[in-house]
């Protein structure tokens, strides 16, 4: 975990696995949250943007002892000491942690579009923008309004919708509080997930859900050995799936 | 028709020889802006590249040439600081090279980024701790030096010397050229070692990671060990080249078997870390991952990139200069060369396109890059204005000091 926690926040998501049915409900939600563009022919699978990605795994066995499963990959929000892969490696500052609640940043009228923390991330959880966004009437009237969209060039990335963090936070302050109470910010992805699969909050606080869910036996990370310290813990009862999470020889 | 220009006391073909030349060259250049300004209004999305493969060619080439331009200040280290006074005969043609390079990259990476209005945040904006920022920066303040120590050759142009400030100030500026080769070969050092520091630093990619001495990873040295090693190489390439189409002798032979002779050093040390390096990488680095060094390798990119960087292209040119017999052979010893700036090229695209093809993710998959025309083009124009920079030098600037003593007119 990260030598610099200031406020004892670490905002983190458990997803559970054995509950996940790979709908993609949460996917949807984020596109539709967060004002993320798209393109009339997306069959590029390569060039689309999803922050939240939805990945099919198998344990490439035959019937009957073929298993399957759906994980879905936000961006991990990297908690390695000192900076994340990729935040220290933006030669203009577009890219931070705030060490206030753990959030990586993404400020796109920073980026200058160089990719280099692309290279960086070995989540691909960032995409760039390699069109001028065009929505199809009337979808433009539709948009978020407290999301702003990116330009042609840019890299963007999952925010754990920090918007609605920052709402939250609006409304705290005017109820005269500083703290947030836990589910009083959610990003739409766990929000929408209607297998109840995905769970967010605070892992410092040892009273939260996601502090608890994260102790289970069955609670992994993917890439633990590169000491990205993602905080995206997923858990499952299947082995496989534990064995999927890290590189072993 | 251009006669009064061309330096005294030697010959050039016709102008209208030269002009279809430099018409071929710049159609080649035309070709390359056309498609870059199709990069400009259009978007990326015109090239190969993608969310897997945000570098490809063109950071490929940039690194490639940054890496072959080395011969520039590594010459000036050793004609102004080492004292190789014979090198004096090259140090133009390298000067030049180099400035081509720099300039050349520069250009490519307008094209590269997605916002290249933005680029002057990378001064205004900078992130301390970045590779990338020490690169940009660096970069700059040496494009600036290269520019300072082209400026004299271009200023002895026979019409321009004649002008008593112009040939007063190139004169007092060749006296000050020790001073700029020193700043050269600082900011060099700094900016090829960054170079390779940029993957070295990225620890979400094991096959480019690499541990090393405080903030600077093994690639930091071995970037900059490769870049000395191919850089003079080139140059010695470049000279062969230009004597072969001129048809005339420039540099004395002895002055490139030196330059060939210092490259094969530089290259065997590259070479013996290197594999050290390599060994380490693939025996207790990766396995500490969970990976091994097959893991790393997929076909198109296979194991035989390997080979051809470290094995044809690394081990046995650095053989081949270090012969004395064999480096004084012309063939052998350009063999020899190319091979060398080859091996830095296929280093520079290992890193850039390999590291980002290995899936590192275990349920992730391989994906191939294929550049369009829209990058080849742009790529093949930046040689194309190197040989266009190379060829106007050479018509009306002194750039090789022996041209008169070894090519007498009768």
């Amino acid at each position: 975990m990260t030598e610099q926690t200031t406020s004892g926040i670490r905002y983190g998501m458990v997803i559970d696995l054995d509950k996940c049915t790979g709908c993609m409900a949460c996917a949807v939600a984020c596109q539709q949250e967060n004002n993320v563009s798209f393109r009339e022919d997306e069959s590029d699978k390569l060039r689309s943007i999803t922050w939240l990605e939805m990945f099919y795994l198998n344990n490439g066995k035959t019937y009957p002892e073929h298993r399957q499963a759906y994980l879905p990959r936000p961006c991990q929000h990297c908690d390695s000491a000192h900076d994340s892969p990729y935040t220290f490696v933006c030669p203009v500052n577009a890219t931070k942690r705030d060490e206030e609640n753990g959030l990586v940043n993404q400020i796109p009228v920073r980026c200058i579009g160089c990719r280099y923390c692309m290279a960086a991330c070995p989540y691909h959880a960032r995409y760039f923008n390699w069109w001028d966004t065009k929505w199809p009437k009337p979808m433009g009237e539709m948009l978020t309004p407290d999301v702003s969209p990116r330009m042609r060039g840019v890299v963007e990335k999952c925010t754990m919708c920090v918007h609605r963090l920052q709402l939250a936070m609006d409304k705290a302050f005017l109820e005269g509080r500083k703290e947030l109470h836990e589910g009083e910010y959610v990003p739409a992805c766990v929000e929408a997930c209607p297998a109840k699969a995905m769970f967010f909050g605070n892992l410092h606080d040892p009273e939260s859900q996601v502090a608890k869910l994260k102790k289970s036996p069955n609670a992994f990370q993917l890439l633990k050995k590169l000491k990205t310290e993602p905080k995206i813990y997923y858990m499952s009862s299947q082995d496989w799936i534990r064995k999927l999470a890290d590189n072993v020889i | 028709m251009d006669s009064a220009l061309i330096p005294e006391g030697v010959k050039r073909c016709s102008f209208t020889q030269f002009a279809i030349w430099i018409l071929v060259l710049g159609g080649l250049i035309a070709w390359g802006v056309l498609a870059g300004l199709i990069v400009l209004f259009k978007g990326l999305n015109v090239t190969g590249l993608n969310d897997y493969f945000g570098f490809g060619l063109w950071i490929t080439a940039d690194l490639g040439v940054i890496a072959l331009g080395a011969g520039a200040f590594f010459t000036g280290f050793l004609t102004y600081i080492i004292g190789k006074k014979e090198l004096k005969e090259i140090i133009n043609l390298a000067v030049i090279i180099g400035f081509i390079c720099y300039s050349g990259a520069m250009l490519v990476l307008v094209l590269d980024i997605g916002q290249p209005l933005r680029a002057w945040f990378s001064y205004w904006h900078p992130n301390v701790h970045s590779m990338l920022t020490e690169v940009i920066f660096c970069i700059t303040c040496y494009f600036m030096v290269l520019t300072i120590e082209y400026l004299p050759l271009i200023l002895e142009n026979r019409q321009l010397d004649k002008i008593r400030g112009i040939h007063f100030f190139s004169h007092n500026l060749h006296e000050i050229m020790a001073l700029f080769a020193a700043t050269g070969t600082f900011l060099s050092f700094f900016h090829q070692g960054s170079l390779g520091g940029m993957y070295g630093v990225l620890f979400g990619r094991p096959f480019a990671f690499r541990e090393g001495f405080f903030i600077w990873p093994w690639t930091f040295f071995l970037f900059i060990a490769s870049a000395i090693a191919s850089g003079p190489s080139l140059t010695i390439l470049v000279c062969y080249l230009v004597q072969e189409v001129t048809k005339k002798k420039l540099v004395r032979k002895e002055v490139l078997w030196e330059l060939a002779r210092i490259s094969g050093c530089l290259l065997a040390f590259y070479m013996v870390v290197k594999l050290v390096d390599t060994w380490y990488w693939a025996y207790v680095y990766a396995p500490s991952k969970g990976l091994t060094l097959s893991t790393f390798y997929k076909a198109p990119y296979g194991l035989w990139l390997l080979f051809a960087e470290v094995g044809l292209c690394g081990i046995i040119p650095a053989i081949m200069l270090l012969i004395p017999k064999v480096r004084q052979d012309d063939i052998w010893m350009l063999t020899a060369c190319f091979l060398n700036c080859a091996g830095c090229l296929i280093n520079r695209f290992v890193f850039t396109v390999q590291t980002l093809a290995a899936p590192v993710l275990p349920f992730d998959r391989w994906e191939l890059y294929v550049p369009t025309w829209q990058e080849w083009a742009p790529t093949v124009a930046l040689i194309a204005y190197g040989g266009l920079l190379i060829s106007l030098s050479y018509r009306y600037l002194p750039v090789f000091p022996k041209e008169r003593e070894l090519n007498p007119i009768d």
